[in-house]
């Protein structure tokens, strides 16, 4: 590795845990810093590493973490932890993931990482068992239950057409940078479940949303606060008894990743990655006739990875 | 002879097995391994009599070491390891404090009264009805206080203490909501802490000794100790310290005498005794002691000028609150979910109900109906709440008998927990896998409540959360899916219901099966699909 290799390497912020303490100031300094955006793309696809190699590339294609996340800021990073179930099962997003991407924002100088769900399953069992606790931690992240009403506060969604009101988990109220970070995966009620269906897990009554037409309750949360930044795990693909799964038989090992700043491309990627339309699915096409991102793949700017 | 630091180890006994039972119950984080938990409660008379009497494994026969310790010393259980002794206990030791002109004094025994409860108790159950078992049994009693009254508040403390720390941007703890336990299940451990708690703060331990059924049967068998409690004429010099600090009131000052059948082996009077006037007396030492018979009819003299009469109207309070109960607790079914704005049209058809639902490994409702002692361990242990104290759900005779409560959570799939717990083998011990094949209901699913039937939208809420995919969705009107019941793959752990979100009656319910059956495996298809990391992306 060369001099300007090692650095392209730091701003891109593909630093393993060890390297980022060797790097110190120097490191955060650098990533923090905007850097020029020669190509700048709407998305990034990877496919063909591990979760955390790929995010490694995707965010180095995007300029790094340092473009989305600033020093001193509080980041909330919302995987799916919804079910107790193993990583191989595919019904949680990938703990290397969630672990990587802690790392990365805390080392572009971000005060505090979050990590929580409101998960369906027993919470302190999908915690554990989807490894997604541990990594976050061990990673530097905090992470909080979301299993109490009182963590939860109302809030107004003006924009929204079935869902007006929800109470909000609080965390999503406080951070200032929200990373979206779900699994993509069959789902019997959604039919797919990617990231717009994940932000479900931040609020404390689902069942409003499945007794007044789910798909557009699912688009109208959309419009109360778009991510910063939406990473679709597609490493262990669910494809079919989603959204919990019955066995490792419905798992596919796709080992793919989507980094979108367009919660809907990213989306809408994922969907074709699945194997479905993006419009066929009601909540993507609300979504996007809400505004709230494109569909339309073909007039992005989309940097391709395979590893 | 001298033994008084004995009651130094009696109260370092009876804490230790105080606080490790407490910790036991209170416990809401799962931190309390099970075996150790087992270990603990082994030697509760109760549960661990019923436990043998289900399994016929001597490896759960701690009741038998207690009858031999009483045939040994007499009721020392009642005052180490019995848990509802020693709360009596610590309310009297505050009694003391607050109260300190008022003294213990010798009073005559309840006989009637407590062995009358004593066989009522066990006539009931060897004909298979254990509701008057479970209302008085002393451990159970202490089980109930700790998850239905103690831990709100501890969790309440808990709340507290986990929103200071977070507002701090600590996230040690974590808030923890009250879910399965409702206002109806808080009447009888309410009216029975009043009742024990005012017991104990006025008069020690009459509890124990009249309405207690353990307390009872250890009072018979406790006639026949080796080692037995008495007064040495010799050594004694009528100071009456022994009777004033007696929690029994069954020591008597004047006539020297110990009605040991009451006494609960406190050792109190070992402590207070100036001389050497308390003793044990063996079938090997009794010439070398003078010592007093009690009068006949196990009375202390009568009509004595002193002598405190119980009222009348405490002893009528215990044969009344149990009826009382009953009224009280009849308010229908649980109402615990919080009022809602339901913009949807309301579901219409009522669940019909057959069975309630007893716990994974209980075999059935009847074997855990008449096993069940209502201590609520499983209930504080359940993760997910869903063991919740019932009210009518297994009839006027299971009250308090904890049923799977959907309203509150759903069985977790891959647990165990209150198999490995329970005390008495009412919920007896399944390895994972086998109890993932254990039928406990089967969902209903009623097509006329479902969102995807009457509001035309997608919801697939049950099929999501169904962990064997008994309930699945199928194609139907337009382009919507609606859920299909395949019965013989279902658990009934009630996911489904728990997830559904009609109101106020729900689309999908579980129906108890009375005895369990086996579930089938579910199906492991194949995805037919490979994966080539070199192939261009979709887009």
């Amino acid at each position: 590795m060369d001099r300007r290799e090692f650095i392209r390497r730091s701003v891109g912020g593909s630093i393993v845990a060890g390297s980022a303490f060797a790097l110190g100031d120097y490191g955060r300094l650098l990533a923090a810093t905007p850097s020029p955006k020669p190509n700048a793309y709407d998305l990034v696809a990877v496919k063909g590493g591990e979760p955390d190699d790929m995010f490694d590339s995707a965010i180095e294609a995007l300029g790094g973490i340092g473009a989305f996340v600033k020093k001193g800021q509080k980041v909330l990073v919302k995987p799916n932890i919804g079910w107790d179930v193993t990583p191989e099962r595919g019904g949680n997003t990938h703990p290397k993931l969630v672990s990587r991407l802690v790392q990365h924002c805390l080392n572009a100088g971000a005060k505090e990482v979050y990590v929580f769900d409101h998960t369906c399953d027993n919470w302190i069992k999908t915690y554990k068992n989807s490894g997604v606790e541990k990594a976050a931690k061990d990673a530097g992240a905090k992470v909080v239950s979301g299993e109490s009403e009182s963590y939860y506060h109302e809030v107004d969604l003006p924009k929204g057409k079935r869902l007006t009101k929800a109470k909000v988990h609080e965390l999503l109220l406080s951070a200032d940078v929200f990373i979206n970070a779900p699994i993509l995966k069959h789902h019997s009620s959604s039919r797919v479940t990617i990231g717009l269906k994940n932000s479900m897990g931040m609020v404390w009554d689902r069942g409003y949303w499945h007794r007044n037409d789910l798909h557009q309750c699912i688009a109208d949360f959309g419009t109360y606060r778009k991510p910063d930044l939406t990473v679709v795990d597609a490493y262990y693909v669910m494809k079919q008894n989603g959204p919990r799964g019955v066995s490792l038989s419905d798992v596919l090992t796709m080992k793919s990743q989507i980094v979108a700043t367009d919660p809907v491309a990213a989306d809408a990627a994922a969907a074709k990655i699945y194997g479905v339309e993006p419009r066929d699915i009601p909540h993507i096409a609300y979504a996007e006739q809400m505004g709230l991102g494109k569909t339309a793949l073909e007039t992005l700017n989309i940097k391709r990875i395979k590893l | 002879m001298k033994f008084e630091h004995l009651k130094f180890v009696r109260v370092g006994v009876s804490l230790l097995f105080f606080v490790l039972t407490a910790i036991i119950f209170l416990d809401f984080s799962n931190l309390v391994p099970p075996a150790f938990a087992g270990g603990v409660l082994y030697l509760q008379f109760v549960p661990s009599m019923l436990k043998f009497v289900t399994l016929l494994s001597i490896g759960v026969a701690g009741f038998l070491v207690v009858l031999v310790l009483t045939i040994l010393f007499g009721r020392i259980y009642c005052s180490t390891i019995c848990p509802l002794g020693t709360f009596q206990d610590i309310i009297g030791f505050i009694s003391r404090r607050v109260r300190k002109k008022k003294i213990y004094r010798v009073t005559p025994p309840h006989n009637l009264l407590r062995y009358s409860l004593l066989g009522a108790t066990a006539v009931a159950l060897l004909l298979g009805n254990g509701l008057l078992l479970n209302l008085l049994d002393p451990f159970s009693n202490f089980g109930r206080f700790c998850t239905n009254l103690f831990r709100p508040v501890l969790l309440g403390v808990n709340n507290a203490g986990a929103w200071l720390t977070e507002t701090a941007g600590l996230y040690w703890l974590y808030r923890v909501d009250v879910k399965n336990i409702g206002m109806e299940a808080l009447v009888f451990p309410l009216l029975m802490l009043t009742l024990v708690g005012w017991l104990a703060y006025r008069r020690g331990r009459l509890y124990c000794n009249t309405v207690c059924p353990v307390g009872a049967l250890l009072s018979l068998i406790s006639r026949y100790s080796l080692v037995r409690i008495a007064i040495d004429e010799g050594d004694c010099k009528g100071c009456g310290l022994c009777e004033k600090v007696c929690k029994s009131e069954c020591i008597d000052r004047k006539l020297k005498t110990v009605d040991f059948d009451r006494c609960v082996g406190c050792f109190n009077c070992f402590d207070v005794c100036p001389r050497d006037g308390m003793t044990f007396l063996t079938p090997w030492n009794r010439g070398k002691f003078t010592v007093r018979p009690l009068p006949s009819a196990r009375r202390p003299a009568v009509k004595r000028t002193d002598q405190v009469q119980v009222p009348a109207d405490e002893r009528r309070r215990q044969i009344i609150f149990g009826p009382l109960l009953a009224l009280a607790a009849w308010q229908g079914v649980p109402q615990r979910e919080k009022k809602q704005i339901v913009s949807t049209k309301a579901s219409t058809v009522p669940e019909l109900r057959t069975s309630a639902v007893s716990p994974p490994g209980s075999r059935s409702v009847e074997h855990f109906t008449s096993t069940c002692t209502a201590c609520h361990l499983c209930v504080s242990a359940c993760p997910t709440r869903v063991l919740a104290p019932a009210l009518l759900q297994y009839g006027v005779f299971g009250i308090l008998q904890p049923t799977l409560e959907y309203r509150s959570g759903f069985c977790n799939y891959d647990c165990v927990i209150c198999g490995e717990v329970c005390p008495t083998g009412a919920i007896l011990p399944l390895p994972l896998e086998e109890k993932k094949l254990v039928q406990l209901g089967i969902a209903k699913f009623v097509k006329e409540n479902c969102i995807v039937e009457t509001e035309g939208t997608d919801c697939g809420a049950c099929s999501e959360h169904c962990p064997t995919k008994a309930v699945n969705m199928v194609p139907y009107k337009g382009k919507l899916v609606i859920p299909e019941m395949k019965p013989d793959y279902c658990i009934g752990c009630g996911a489904c219901e728990h997830a559904c979100p009609t109101k106020p009656y729900k689309a999908i319910y579980v129906d108890g099966n009375p005895v369990h059956k086996p579930a089938r495996k579910p199906e492991a298809k194949q995805i037919d699909q490979k994966v080539d990391y070199k192939e261009d992306f979709p887009f």
